[in-house]
């Protein structure tokens, strides 16, 4: 894969993850970390690790965003 | 304790944690550098050795078996401490999420996204079966497939609503297939001991290198544990969903 793409992938990663740190409501920033594992399954992607690609994208685009939304949810619940 | 304390404290851990950091980082080969030894070495052996073309699996469901084994008894005890976090205390009580005031009712979720639904849903399990059953051959296996087969439940939950998403899966069911799969990887790793090799060994027929059947113990091995994780993230959901739909305090 090309120096370019792993670039890419490494300024996405660092613009992702300072956007995560940088994003303060809880609801927001799920949507934002999500966008990073997205990012850190696609620098694995760029750098031939289809394995370890797949698992970031179940665990952070899928998993880690919904625990947290539904945690929210029942946190939010319980302040009404 | 004061915030002076705590600053000091903090920098100390963050100065050892920096030291630390640095000395490991400043020991790893050089980015874009040859892969080790070891990586190679299992790169040349592991098709020829186990008939598998994905060497990743080989490695984590054969050579390293054990390691995933462990792994595996992690997520399953991650599942049963939050199952048992998340019971209804003694001030909560279950009830289900159904309008009873009589001069409304709830709108059906509209056509397109109910489409939309059966649509995905049925599209994720298809990718997760495929995932799973193909892991010896692509990047993919148990773990992965479990979980995108178990995200088709999130997205039924979407398109429809609570009670249907629950009919699907009794949480008895749901207990089973994750209890199933970690010890029917147990039960594979005796079937080594059976054999007289050691635990874990690949003593399953091998089959051709790059056929669906093929690896020995591995695909098994990826679906029992597609099992336990579809039934682990399965639970996980309907856990959280009782605690936003269903779970009520009761005193109101």
């Amino acid at each position: 894969v090309s120096q370019a793409v792993i670039a890419v992938a490494l300024v996405w990663v660092a613009a992702s993850g300072t956007a995560t740190v940088l994003t303060r409501d809880p609801l927001r920033q799920a949507f934002t970390a999500g966008f990073f594992g997205l990012a850190l399954a696609f620098l694995y992607l760029s750098l031939q690790a289809g394995d370890v690609a797949l698992s970031q994208i179940v665990v952070g685009a899928i998993a880690v965003p919904l625990i947290v939304l539904l945690s929210l949810a029942k946190v939010g619940k319980g302040r009404e | 304790m004061s915030r002076r304390a705590r600053l000091m404290l903090f920098a100390a851990a963050a100065a050892a944690l920096a030291v630390t950091l640095g000395v490991g980082l400043a020991g790893l080969p050089s980015f874009g550098s040859q892969i080790s030894a070891y990586a190679r070495m299992l790169n040349e052996l592991a098709p020829a050795q186990r008939h598998v073309t994905d060497v990743v699996s080989a490695i984590s469901f054969d050579y390293r078996g054990i390691d995933t084994l462990f792994e595996e008894f992690i997520l399953l005890s991650a599942v049963t401490g939050i199952s048992v976090l998340l019971r209804p205390f003694s001030d909560e009580t279950r009830q289900l999420p159904e309008d009873t005031a009589p001069d409304r009712t709830i709108p059906p979720p509209s056509p397109a996204v109910w489409l939309l639904a059966v649509f995905l849903g049925s599209l994720l399990v298809l990718t997760g079966i495929e995932t799973v059953t193909h892991g010896q051959l692509t990047p993919g296996g148990g773990f992965q497939g479990g979980v995108i087969v178990a995200s088709a439940v999130y997205v039924a939950y979407l398109g429809t609503n609570y009670v249907t998403v629950e009919r699907f899966q009794p949480s008895a069911l749901l207990e089973a297939t994750d209890g199933v799969g970690a010890s029917g990887y147990v039960v594979i790793g005796l079937l080594g001991l059976l054999a007289g090799a050691d635990f874990l060994a690949n003593v399953v027929g091998l089959g051709g290198t790059g056929n669906l059947i093929s690896g020995g113990t591995i695909p098994l091995l990826n679906l029992v544990v597609g099992v336990e994780v579809a039934g682990g993230f399965a639970i996980l959901a309907s856990e959280f969903l009782d605690q936003t739909a269903v779970i009520r305090t009761r005193r109101r």
